[in-house]
């Protein structure tokens, strides 16, 4: 197990990101960040905190819980579990910016936008991740990213973030076995 | 949940029920949304076979299927070949070979359904087997108890009426008592039987000596289609003794939920203005009928517990 990111890594990351973000979309006034259950739901909220504090002026947070869109369900191996989502406004015309801690295949934010157009029309829909592991399956990519991670397919990245900054926080790669898989 | 089918309340667990109510409660949430429906079953197949009358429950469990893209097709026995003298196993292998995913059934033979489940490979749901168990009721009317009274453990409630012919009271009394619920249970002699308590009820003759006691009463609809000759001396005798009207709802208490599986007889089994009452949650449980139904389907047919998982 390796560790790539601490604390403190991780909040000028996303300090970072939300600079970006503030930037990309003219201010804070038509934002509502989307955490993507359950890795995302707490970089969203930090994200929306640092955009606050950068801003005098929360951005409208909400939560998103992909099952009903996966594509995966059938051959999943686990058994779904529904989380709930929680969309504080309507979405027409808003900027609507998907949170979700690492990115990989592309698969869930694939599933994501679908569920994103089922609830309405936001104007523009971005993607901001933690860590971007690479491996794509879809053609799918972050308009913010926290930090880029040369791994393995059979690799897991492990992200360690609670809603609030924390001494524990910290990103670490579970290397896979030796040889193909 | 790992179940291929479900055929009836009993010997389900409180993990599993729990886990079905809540996954419901995620499903209502869907039904107010604008866009009512979900790409989830897209592809899969779902029969609804009624050997029995229903509006409601039909409805249900179509418009769940469409809620989640799954694809629906419904035969009731006025249409169907069992019309033309052709057997329940025989209708049941031609289903099948058309490969259905699951088959939501109604029939007016007890354990119709469980026969099924075991010679096929699909999902079964039975929607009211004679007068055996109609899970899928038993689930919606825990949910909205849930919902307006919150936890069922400790909870008092008395299904009034027709006891002995109805499947929805003893989805209900599985259920209820699995959850941890007192339950009981009150009619006409004939039809509520002393034995009863065999099922871990308590059994009284009056509705007059469960009404201060109980969280919420549960009216039955008297099934005359099923009734004995003899069973029932008259509608006016029986709504004397056991319909819910005003005075005895307030006898009751302004706390007491009032329900009632439908169809309603007004005037019977209780007064109209019971009926509409604002302590009335019959409309509440249709809406969570629903959502309990595309809990089931989602539960049955996704993930591991689907069949080509």
């Amino acid at each position: 197990m390796g560790f790539v990111m601490d604390s403190k890594d991780i909040q000028r990351s996303l300090s970072r990101i939300a600079q970006e973000i503030l930037e990309s979309n003219d201010g804070a006034e038509r934002l509502l960040l989307v955490g993507i259950h359950s890795g995302g739901v707490p970089i969203a909220q930090r994200l929306a905190k640092l955009i606050g504090q950068a801003e005098g002026e929360m951005p409208a947070v909400g939560e998103m819980d992909i099952t009903l869109y996966r594509d995966d369900l059938y051959t999943g191996l686990e058994k779904p579990v529904l989380g709930e989502t929680k969309l504080p406004t309507q979405l027409r015309g808003v900027h609507l910016v998907l949170v979700d801690d690492v990115l990989f295949t592309g698969r869930t934010v694939r599933a994501a936008l679908d569920e994103v157009m089922d609830y309405g029309r936001p104007a523009r829909i971005q993607l901001a991740v933690l860590i971007d592991r690479g491996h794509r399956e879809l053609p799918i990519a972050a308009n913010f990213v926290g930090r880029r991670l040369d791994t393995e397919m059979g690799d897991k990245v492990l992200v360690n973030a609670a809603s609030s900054p924390a001494a524990s926080d910290n990103v670490s790669i579970d290397k896979a076995e030796e040889g193909p898989q | 949940m790992n179940r291929k089918d479900m055929l009836g309340l009993r010997g389900v667990s409180r993990e599993e029920i729990t886990e079905i109510l809540d996954t419901a409660d995620r499903f209502r949430a869907v039904g107010e949304r604008r866009i009512k429906k979900v790409p989830t079953l897209r592809g899969r197949t779902v029969v609804s076979l009624f050997f029995e009358n229903s509006t409601r429950t039909k409805v249900s469990f179509d418009l769940a299927a469409k809620r989640l893209s799954a694809d629906g097709v419904g035969i009731s026995a006025s249409t169907s070949s069992a019309k033309k003298g052709e057997t329940l196993m025989d209708t049941a292998r031609n289903i099948n070979a058309m490969q259905p995913d699951a088959v939501i059934m109604r029939h007016s033979c007890a354990g119709a359904p469980h026969m099924l489940a075991r010679a096929f490979p699909f999902s079964v749901i039975n929607a009211g087997d004679g007068i055996n168990e109609h899970p899928s009721q038993g689930l919606l009317d825990m949910l909205t108890m849930r919902q307006n009274i919150g936890d069922l453990e400790g909870k008092t409630v008395a299904i009034v009426g027709d006891v002995y012919h109805s499947r929805v009271a003893r989805s209900n009394i599985y259920g209820l008592t699995t959850m941890g619920a007192r339950v009981l249970v009150a009619g006409p002699g004939t039809m509520c039987r002393p034995e009863m308590d065999r099922l871990g009820v308590e059994v009284r003759h009056s509705i007059d000596e469960v009404l201060e006691e109980s969280d919420v009463l549960m009216m039955l609809r008297i099934q005359r289609e099923r009734l004995a000759p003899g069973m029932l001396a008259s509608s006016r005798e029986y709504s004397e003794f056991y319909g819910l009207d005003l005075q005895r709802l307030a006898r009751a208490g302004e706390k007491t939920l009032v329900m009632h599986p439908g169809p309603i007889n007004r005037g019977v089994e209780m007064s109209p203005d019971v009926a509409d009452h604002a302590q009335s949650v019959i409309l509440e449980q249709v809406t969570n009928g629903l959502a309990v139904r595309m809990a089931l389907l989602f539960l049955l047919l996704g993930g591991e517990g689907g069949q080509d998982a």
